[in-house]
């Protein structure tokens, strides 16, 4: 059932972890490699636990067992800041901007960790310091251009609409040039047009920047137009894994989930 | 109207002020820790207290010169607001509100009887070298270590703002106020920053207590102008820094026009056929009342975020 990933590198391999909260098995013994330059989709039902293993990817829950290795080291006990400067990046499933930061300002903070300015030297802008600041908001000014959100530059983030929310925080996330972003649902409650558009830049993303994608979505036509691999996940396991076509033939998968919501 | 009458309330209300300033000082060092670390801090009172008693028993004592023991202070406010967070609040994270805030009760409780056990309980007096002359203005006569107070917090503000709007650190601590998980995925060190909250909540206790210390001399009793900042942060809003000058500023000036108004007129004999009892001290709960009747109409302070929770 499972696809031997194909020839390529593997940019994280997740081994037989479990999370358990009290008596219940969120994650129970999952195991998945992301092969480089993917777009990895997580399905399942909800509650089937795609959100607690994208956590703890990210470091948010530190698994039961099992251990979590990205671009071949251990992250198991790693801190979310600190796989975050490794180049893991995320979004969260209901909107996270910093409310209150326009745009460019939430933008920026994605590139605190590329800053390396002091408050001392901070107090002196010219120099060193403005040559950094200059290229920050250089490599800003790429993505919010290439994502389209050139008019929005200055605007509050909680004035504008859910879609180009969604794609600020997308861009933030760009912001620090991650070799993996976590996309938690980067598309519920949006009107197929916005679909279209976040389809596009997810592509866009991957292609053009390289960057390896795991994502997490219920919309099962996007999920299948863009994604390279789907690992389909039931009641905390891993019931299947394969290309868009395979996930879609298999009857254990119709059965636990296509089957059902649809 | 008597021109007399109306100079007489400008200077009261400037007075008040000014003093309002300084309480916003205080609280600044309150809202700092609750709006970065979630915290609820009921020491920084004492923080203050143990600033002013130290600088002035330093001085006195042992004949150390302001300006040094200045420095002693922030030292030690800052290293002791630092093993505080490491030692006693990181291992809360996550605990009960109620936990954290019985465990900064208990600190309070204590750090008041420790200072004077070891510097005596005697009022001694700060002296910054401000003289006691008024400054006159026309026809305002103002208070000079109000004034240098009030200056002083806001070129404080001033700094602060600065820091907050324009450095990296302090966009970073205002991410990180915002929320922690999301900052911590964008590669913050949490941690750090909370550890920063409260090394400025020192510094900010340190310039508390030299101020409030040379405008009514240090004892154990300077930590009573802690409790000034629950009026002050709750007017102005639990999490807003702008709050907190603006809930200052009111507190000040209600407590001046209550001292200079309403306790005099209740020892008048009209006042006592309806009401026979000692008058005055109202300035003392005035500030109270106005935070119990704002909290009717706001119940998350002038300028604090209001959370509206989804169920």
């Amino acid at each position: 059932m499972s696809v031997a990933s194909t020839a390529g590198d593997v940019t994280l391999s997740v081994n037989g972890v479990s999370k358990y909260f009290g008596g219940v098995r969120a994650v129970d013994d999952v195991s998945v490699d992301i092969p480089t330059g993917d777009i990895f989709s997580i399905i399942g039902p909800n509650g089937a636990g795609k959100t607690s293993l994208v956590n703890m990817i990210s470091g948010f829950y530190t698994p039961n067992t099992g251990s979590i290795v990205f671009n071949g080291e251990d992250i198991t006990e790693r801190r979310p800041n600190e796989r975050a400067q490794r180049g893991i990046a995320r979004t969260f499933q209901n909107i996270a901007l910093f409310a209150g930061m326009n745009v460019l300002e939430n933008l920026m903070l994605g590139r605190h960790i590329h800053m390396k300015s002091n408050l001392l030297s901070a107090c002196v802008y010219w120099g060193p310091n403005q040559r950094e600041e200059v290229r920050h908001r250089a490599r800003c000014e790429e993505i919010i251009d290439f994502l389209k959100l050139n008019d929005l530059r200055k605007q509050s983030t909680g004035a504008l609409a859910y879609g180009f929310q969604k794609r600020v925080e997308l861009g933030r996330a760009l912001a620090l040039e991650p070799t993996l972003l976590l996309l938690d649902e980067p598309m519920a409650g949006m009107n197929s047009e916005e679909k279209e558009d976040m389809a596009r830049y997810i592509l866009d993303v991957n292609e053009q920047l390289g960057t390896t994608i795991i994502l997490i979505e219920h919309d099962m036509g996007v999920v299948m137009d863009i994604s390279t691999h789907i690992a389909v996940l039931d009641q905390g396991t891993k019931i299947a894994e394969g290309t868009p076509a395979e996930i879609q033939a298999n009857p254990a998968v119709i059965a636990a989930y296509l089957g059902t919501s649809h | 109207m008597d021109m007399c009458a109306v100079w007489y309330f400008v200077e009261t209300t400037i007075n008040g002020a000014l003093i309002g300033l300084m309480y916003a000082l205080i609280a600044l060092g309150f809202v700092l820790i609750y709006k970065s670390t979630d915290a609820i801090n009921f020491a920084q009172g004492q923080f203050v207290m143990i600033s002013g008693v130290m600088v002035a028993a330093l001085a006195a004592d042992y004949g150390v010169p302001v300006v040094f023991g200045v420095i002693i202070a922030l030292v030690f406010m800052i290293g002791f607001n630092v093993m505080l967070e490491r030692i006693v609040l990181r291992p809360m994270i996550g605990r009960p509100v109620v936990a954290i805030i019985m465990a900064t009760i208990g600190l309070a409780a204590f750090l008041e009887g420790l200072f004077p056990m070891i510097f005596g309980a005697t009022t001694r007096a700060l002296d910054l070298g401000i003289p006691n002359d008024p400054i006159i203005v026309g026809q305002v006569y103002l208070t000079p270590i109000n004034v240098v107070g009030g200056a002083v917090a806001l070129a404080f503000f001033g700094v602060f703002s600065i820091f907050f709007m324009k450095s990296r650190k302090g966009v970073a601590l205002r991410a990180v106020a915002d929320s922690h998980q999301v900052s911590m995925a964008m590669g913050i060190n949490v941690e750090r920053y909370f550890v920063l909250a409260w090394s400025m909540a020192g510094v900010v206790a340190v310039l508390g207590g030299l101020l409030w210390g040379s405008a009514i001399g240090v004892d154990n009793t300077l930590a009573v102008v802690g409790l000034k900042v629950f009026p002050v942060v709750i007017l102005g809003g639990l999490e807003s820094i702008v709050g907190a000058i603006v809930g200052g500023v009111i507190v000040g000036v209600i407590e001046a026009w209550g001292g200079t108004y309403i306790d005099p007129a209740m020892t008048q004999p009209w006042f006592r056929e309806f009401f026979p009892f000692e008058g005055g001290g109202t300035k003392d709960f005035l500030p109270y009342l106005l935070m119990i009747v704002v909290l009717f109409f706001k119940p998350y302070g002038l300028f604090g975020k209001v959370i509206i929770e989804r169920v």
